[in-house]
């Protein structure tokens, strides 16, 4: 890989300095842009380690919800069991090594289309905070590898409301181990929210007509008669669109099973 | 360059290096502690791992700089004091848990965290955490039976075939 300088800053006020120079890109776990630079897909002049920052780490619990600093590790995450669904998707990401270096806002601020990260995000409404400002889930996600961050923005925390039940199912493709297709299902009092990733051209989204089935039933009979248009979705080597749009279903139907 | 010192198998260890230097590479080229190898240097064959601050990492996706002011343990660090093989690494021979031997380093330190974690860990539990380590000899049988024999079990019910 090209080289460059390698900055560890303390704090969020130091990075974002850091961050306003030209060439200069933030580095979490490193467990995505490490193998993209070797690749020399990415050639940052600086690169910011954001593994320094204590007010980034951490998860904590406050009234029905629970915050995970932007650095936590998907380990840390996994290992603070705040809710059911976040607990298995976390500790199913990658594996063991992987899961010890990479974070959640690493994950979120790549947003690749078949990463876990953004389906608990979007099924929660997650609120994701910045050095900036506040940013819904549903604003955030704008395509493959596309967000609402601007340049030199940082994540650094993200808040999760508990759900009543919720639910991972991940269909792993067995190589490279990031979701062929993954669904999130998370029941609150005011409605379900199920979230897809892995399946769609556009990154992660939201599949509306099931909520709105589960919202008045939340069983699997409730979607039975659901299916998905497979027109947008990935196709690849791996599997062909039907086969993914096949799999959103088979998937919600599973995790709606099993939410606890 | 940065100036970067880390804790290496209890031992303090600086040098100078790039920001682009792994931690395999300043491990290998600059400390020349070379247990720990580099297989696919993509972060998919765990032959590199190591634990910094107490964690398993692939240290072919970690910066040296990022491991500034760590603690980090590499396979030289596991033999016991007087030089006999630990417990992990005896049951690997007793149980003929390497065959090339190439990825034996990753799958010491892997094992190694995971009975740190769950002393007592079942065949399920072994075979998940080493989704990580590939062995292209496919021994992996003999590995999971290695650790198992290793956190003090019955092996008899591991696959033999």
């Amino acid at each position: 890989m090209y080289n460059f300088e390698f900055v560890k800053p303390s704090s969020v006020a130091d990075a974002v300095s850091a961050l306003s120079a030209e060439g200069a890109q933030a580095l979490g776990g490193g467990q995505t842009l490490i193998p993209t630079m070797k690749q020399r897909l990415a050639s940052p002049d600086t690169l910011v380690s954001l593994s320094d920052i204590a007010e980034m780490q951490g998860v904590s619990s406050a009234g029905g919800s629970v915050t995970i600093g932007g650095a936590t590790t998907h380990a840390d995450v996994a290992a603070a069991n705040a809710f059911a669904g976040l607990t298995t998707l976390a500790g199913n990401i990658g594996d063991p090594a992987v899961r010890n270096r990479g974070t959640i806002g690493g994950s979120l601020a790549n947003n690749d289309p078949a990463a876990c990260y953004p389906a608990a995000a979007l099924a929660t409404g997650a609120t994701i905070t910045t050095n900036a400002r506040d940013i819904a889930a549903d604003d955030y996600f704008q395509g493959m590898f596309t967000t609402a961050l601007e340049d030199g923005e940082i994540i650094t925390s993200v808040t999760m409301p508990v759900p009543e039940a919720s639910n991972y199912q991940k269909f792993e493709q067995p190589a490279s181990r990031f979701a062929l297709v993954g669904v999130f299902v998370a029941k609150y009092a005011d409605g379900v929210r199920v979230a897809v990733t892995g399946a769609s051209e556009n990154g992660v989204f939201r599949w509306s007509e099931a909520e709105a089935a589960l919202n008045g039933n939340f069983s699997a009979d409730a979607i039975a008669d659901l299916s998905i248009d497979a027109s947008g979705m990935i196709e690849d080597l791996h599997g062909s669109k039907a086969y993914r749009a096949n799999l959103v279903k088979v998937l919600t139907d599973r995790a709606v099973s099993a939410a606890s | 360059m940065t100036k970067i010192t880390m804790t290496v198998n209890g031992k303090s260890a600086s040098g100078d290096v790039e920001g682009r230097t792994l931690l395999v590479d300043f491990l290998r080229n600059d400390l020349h502690l070379t247990g720990t190898h580099v297989g696919c240097d993509t972060s998919q064959c765990g032959a590199c791992t190591v634990h910094v601050n107490g964690k398993a990492v692939k240290s072919c996706t970690m910066f040296a700089a990022d491991a500034d002011g760590a603690d980090v343990q590499t396979i030289e660090g596991q033999a016991n004091e007087d030089g006999s093989l630990n417990v992990i690494q005896q049951a690997f021979q007793d149980h003929h848990g390497l065959q090339c031997g190439f990825c034996t380093p990753g799958m010491v330190m892997a094992a190694a965290e995971l009975l740190k974690n769950n002393p007592k860990p079942t065949e399920a539990d072994i075979r998940h955490h080493l989704e990580g380590n590939i062995c292209r000899c496919t021994g992996y049988h003999n590995i999971v039976k290695s650790i198992m024999a290793a956190s003090g079990q019955d092996v008899s019910a591991i696959a033999a075939e």
